[in-house]
């Protein structure tokens, strides 16, 4: 760890403009991913703005039915938050299956959607890494590559996994990333909000400079479904997942009316899967749908030197979730 | 003896010191003016330092010097002897010259006036090598220059001739990764120097060992060190032998003239405080028509590293445990870019149970016998490779009682036919077994007038409940209650004891305490005779000592008003006693029977059941010691379907070392537990007839999972983990790297 300059901000406009001073500057919510990079040495703000203090820590139903999250509220209050449980079940279980019951204390909503990649080389800090050094190579190709990186959404340049087991949630139910910049705010879908690595593996996300997430906004719930998320990894708790899938489903007398897919684990981002979706719709609940709609989840899959049991894993994870859904 | 106490189950005497964070471990020690340290580590596994650039971490806030190569006082090395009480598994000093044998090797040490200071200043170091070629794993190694013959070699009979004509053969090969300790507290040592005489605080399974070795390496009489470690946050065998950051931290803070605290950081306590190496272990085993073992040859090779050999003994259990007539093992090694390997919680056992009962299991399967059938036809009656009968052996009680709480009788043979919903039900069993080792011990023990008694030894509690036992062996002798014990360990100041490790810490120390508890007695009976005493006149053989009293002729007299009557501070007692004999074969025996359930449909293996039963001789306190068994059989449950410390094989650097990617058992793994204690004592072996327990339930364990493994799936893993992968179909064929 280095020294920084730090400063507390209580409005967002304060945070944005201490941001915007600093030449190296980062947000710090719960530090549970920022502290442990700059101890690490890996990540070396010369400026650490604390957003503790900006009252963005409330979960809000707004009149059109959607939820609107603020940036702070903390993995454990979302989850154990009753309307969360109540509509958006797959959301509360991928909070409660990540991390430990210290790090989900501490850990924020806008934290959690910012987490950077577990890749080993990325946080050694000297290897080849192309999202920590630009231009200097992937030593995870052909390398370690077993239990944190992508099958999905890779390149030549990158394989890291995206660890967020909340965001997989997200990426089924559908969601608004709300920023605040030094130009006003915006929306960002959140489809959109991850990039896949390309040829480019350092741009991690849709945010501008000194932008600042206040919130995290959820589509309305669809009526009538179940939801539930599905990690599937060696140990029973406190890992990343090796495989994940989040799904909302609605069938009526037996067949499926409305279904969302999105896999963790696997992918470079969250990864929704609209053909699987689409392929569900108006099928019957049942093993054979749900061995095509996995199938098509995990299609363009490339499976590197040690993770390629992550496909046919990725695959279970869905067909499992959509059968104990519609049991 | 009283007998109550002794096999009773008191709670740790220093627990609520424990929980209420009062107890203090190594780096909690900071004398005034203590400077800290913190490493630069070696990012290459194999070459040299060309260059080191220290301008930028010099003007770095609160540093105060910054060691290495070239500026490292001069030291000796210990002769690592553990015969002479200076062992050491890394000979090489710290900084010795400017060669790199392993990635995560000291290259330099930054003392600042904080922690955090020096750790922001050895960031700064910048460090250029020239990297040569490293040799990342035992493939590697053995490849590029082969093995090099080992050590602790047995055989008997002719195996190879008894293996070509026999009925029945098998010719495996297992393999284990690379497993780090990871105790929960990090190596450390605080050093400083007073007049020449160095103190240290470390976290330590072995002060005395470690004072021996400082003693060599800083060329001081053994009196001019001082080594302390009143609690260890555990070690599992990596905190047996002194580390290069110990010397490291005692040089800099003569150098400086102040104390130096040094913690070595999680990321390196993979790479530079020793690991259990990597192995390869081949077994041929034959029986004839009958299920006999005919012929058994185990032959191990380990990884070692380029500085020390370390060997790890696979086969040491392989000669004893099953009769045979033809038998042979060999252990050989490899060198790779790696730390130097060392003990963990087992060694050789641990590894060569997993090969052995994995391969126990397919011997009886070839021969077409029940598993359990076949161990009970074939247990070694006596000890073949001593010729010397056992001391003490219940492992027919201990394996039919563990089969029968199991519910052995009911598995189908027939792999992958128990259903149970999603999940496939296994069953699987294997022997566990441990050397029975004690050595010399020194204690000492005062009964003092305030109605205390006050025990020291200079051996350790590791958290395994030392500091109990040791008052429960004073409470046993003189009736006093444990709240009036008080126990001091872990400081070569006491008198001499033993290292805690090899589950030898309980049998060494325990008749040590106790002959001095008696002798303290005697004193306090020759002052009680004596022409001022309260029994003055009465012959001290004619005393009798009972709850705290010395009695005679039905008059009894509290031993505080012996003291005090005439003014008397203690009576006291010394005791030295001898290691083991060799009359018999001392070994601990058991039996894990271990339930797995694979839910195919979402590859997920589970251990859901766990029935051990162990005997280990006397159970002195049946708390700690399941507590010990519980704990080893979590450990194994690790090492057979979690645990690989995994090496880019490019480059041979550690890639998970954390402690988030280096997978341990949560508790949400545990399984169900049920431990069977069949304390038979063993009155051969010790006056308390105990065997010690720390380590027998790690063995075997690893084995009886991969045994269940393969009755539910009917697929054979022979090389650890069990990570889901070996055990899924269709996965496809990788098509980049
Ligand atoms: C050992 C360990 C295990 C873990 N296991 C899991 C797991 O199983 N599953 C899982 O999903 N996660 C896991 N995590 C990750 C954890 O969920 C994240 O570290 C956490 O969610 C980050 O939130 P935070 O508030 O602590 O973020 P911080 O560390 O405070 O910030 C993270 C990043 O986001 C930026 N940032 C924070 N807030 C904002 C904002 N409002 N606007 C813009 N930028 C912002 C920061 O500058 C920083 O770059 C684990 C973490 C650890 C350390
Ligand atoms: S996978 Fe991505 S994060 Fe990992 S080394 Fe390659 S570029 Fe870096």
């Amino acid at each position: 760890m280095r020294a920084f300059d730090y400063s507390r901000a209580d409005s967002a406009e304060r945070a944005i403009a201490s941001h915007r001073d600093g030449a190296q500057a980062s947000y710090l919510a719960g530090g549970t991913t920022l502290l442990d990079l700059v101890k690490l040495d890996v990540m070396q703000p010369s400026r650490v703005v604390d957003i503790n203090r900006l009252g963005l820590d409330r979960i809000e139903t707004l009149d059109d039915g959607r939820v609107r999250i603020g940036a702070l509220v903390t993995n454990t209050a979302l989850a154990s938050d009753e309307r969360i449980k109540r509509d958006y079940a797959v959301l509360s279980e991928a909070l409660m299956s990540g991390a430990t019951t210290q790090l989900r204390n501490k850990a924020t909503t806008a934290g959690n959607v910012m987490q950077r990649v577990r890749c080993p080389y990325f946080r050694d800090g000297v290897s080849a890494c192309n999202k920590r050094e630009p231009g200097s190579g992937c030593a995870a190709i052909g390398g370690f590559n077993r239990s944190v990186h992508a099958v999905l959404g890779t390149s030549e340049h990158c394989i890291a996994m995206h660890p967020s087991d909340m965001c997989v949630a997200m990426a089924a139910i559908g969601a608004t990333v709300n920023v605040e910049g030094p130009n006003g705010s915006r929306d960002i879908d959140f489809l959109d909000f991850h990039l896949l690595p390309g040829d480019d593996p350092a741009r991690e996300h849709a945010l501008e400079a000194d932008e600042l997430i206040t919130h995290v906004t959820l589509d309305a719930p669809i009526g009538g479904s179940r939801s539930g998320y599905l990690k599937l990894r060696d140990r029973a708790s406190y890992q990343f997942a090796l495989a994940s899938s989040a799904v909302i489903v609605a069938v009526e007398g037996g067949t499926i009316r409305d279904a969302r897919i999105a896999l963790g684990g696997v992918g470079t981002k969250p990864w929704r899967a609209r053909e699987a979706e689409q392929s569900l719709i108006g099928q019957p609940a049942g093993e054979r749908s749900f061995q095509r709609a996995a199938e098509l989840a995990l299609q363009g899959a490339v499976p590197y030197r040690q993770n390629a049991y992550k496909i046919p894993l990725g695959k279970q994870a869905v067909v499992r979730n959509l059968t104990t859904l519609t049991a | 003896m009283s007998d109550n106490i002794i096999g009773a189950a008191p709670k740790r005497i220093d627990g609520r010191l424990k929980v209420s964070g009062a107890a203090p471990y190594a780096a909690d020690h900071l004398p005034e003016g203590t400077a800290f340290g913190y490493g630069v580590f070696s990012t290459i596994a194999s070459g040299e330092i060309t260059r080191l650039s220290l301008d930028e971490a010099r003007r770095s806030p609160g540093v105060i010097d910054i060691f290495h190569h070239d500026n490292f006082p001069d030291l000796h090395r210990s002769p690592a002897s553990f015969a002479e009480g200076n062992m050491v598994e890394e000979t090489r000093l710290p900084f010795e010259d400017n060669r790199i044998y392993y990635a995560g090797q000291f290259v330099a040490l930054v003392v600042a006036d904080t922690f955090e200071n020096a750790r922001a200043a050895a960031y700064k170091v910048k460090v250029e090598y020239s990297e040569s070629e490293a040799i990342a794993n035992l493939d590697q190694g053995v490849a590029a220059h082969g093995t090099e013959a080992g050590s602790s070699e047995h055989s008997r009979g002719d195996p190879a001739s008894a293996f070509d004509g026999a009925a029945q053969r098998i010719d495996v090969t297992y393999t284990t990764p690379v497993e780090t300790h990871n105790p929960m507290e990090m190596h450390a040592s605080v050093a400083q120097w007073h007049d020449g005489q160095l103190i240290i605080y470390e976290s330590s399974q072995g002060v005395v060992m470690q004072k021996g070795a400082l003693s060599k390496i800083f060329g001081l009489t053994p009196d001019r060190i001082r080594v302390e470690s009143p609690f260890i946050g555990s070690g599992f065998g990596s905190k047996l032998w002194m580390w290069p950051h110990a010397v490291a931290a005692s040089a800099a803070s003569r150098e400086i003239a102040r104390p130096v605290q040094l913690v070595v950081p999680r990321a390196q306590m993979f790479t530079t405080t020793g690991h259990r190496p990597e192995t390869r272990q081949r077994l041929r085993l034959a029986t004839d028509g009958n299920g006999r073992l005919v012929s058994l040859r185990h032959d191990s090779i380990n990884t070692t590293s380029f500085t020390d050999r370390y060997v790890e003994t696979c086969g040491s259990v392989t000669k004893s445990l099953y009769h045979c007539d033809n038998l042979s093992i060999s252990h050989a090694t490899t060198r790779v870019n790696r730390g130097t390997p060392t003990s963990m919680r087992a060694p050789g056992a641990a590894p060569g149970l997993f090969a052995l009962e994995s391969a126990i299991d397919e011997m009886a399967l070839k021969a077409g016998v029940d598993p359990l059938a076949f161990r009970l036809n074939n247990y070694a009656e006596r000890d073949e490779s001593l010729d010397l009968d056992f001391s003490s052996n219940h492992i027919v009680e201990a394996t039919r009682r563990a089969a029968e709480r199991f519910g052995w009788q009911d598995r189908n043979p027939e792999p992958g036919s128990m259903r149970d919903g999603n999940e496939i039900v296994g069953y699987g069993m294997a022997a566990c077994n441990w050397e029975a080792l004690k050595f010399g011990c020194e204690a000492r023990v005062s009964l003092r007038a305030d109605g205390s008694a006050y025990v020291t030894c200079a051996t350790q509690d590791i958290g395994t409940g030392t500091y109990t036992i040791v008052a429960q062996a004073v409470s046993d002798v003189t009736g006093l209650p444990l709240e009036r014990i008080t126990v001091r360990l872990g400081d070569t100041s006491y008198p001499e004891g033993p290292l805690s490790g090899g589950s030898w810490a309980t049998a060494t120390t325990l008749p040590a305490v106790a002959e001095a508890t008696r002798n303290a007695i005697d004193q306090l009976k020759s002052y009680a005779v004596s022409s001022r005493g309260r029994f003055s006149g009465v012959d001290a053989g004619e005393l009798g000592f009972e709850n705290a009293q010395l009695v005679h002729n039905g008059e009894r007299i509290d031993y505080v008003d012996i003291l005090s009557a005439q003014r008397l501070a203690s009576a006291d007692g010394r005791a030295k006693t001898s290691g083991a004999d060799n009359e018999y074969s001392y070994r601990s025996f058991g039996a894990h029977f271990v339930e797995v359930r694979w839910d195919p449909g979402i590859s997920r293996l589970r251990v859901s059941r766990v029935v051990s039963a162990i005997d280990v001789g006397q159970v002195i306190n049946e708390m700690t010691a399941r507590n010990q068994v519980e704990g080893a059989i979590v450990m194994g449950l690790g090492m057979a379907h979690f645990e690989a410390t995994e090496y880019d094989h490019r480059d041979g650097r550690p890639v998970n070392n954390d402690y988030a990617e280096y997978v341990v058992p949560v508790h949400a793994d545990q399984p169900e537990l049920d431990v069977i204690l069949l304390d038979y004592p063993d009155y051969q072996f010790n006056e308390f007839g105990a065997r010690g327990i720390g380590e027998i339930g790690t063995t075997g364990l690893a084995a009886a999972v991969a045994n269940a493994v393969y009755h539910a799936t009917g697929k054979r893993v022979r090389d650890l983990p069990i990570h889901k992968e070996k055990l899924m179909d269709d996965i496809p064929e990788a098509r980049s790297a």
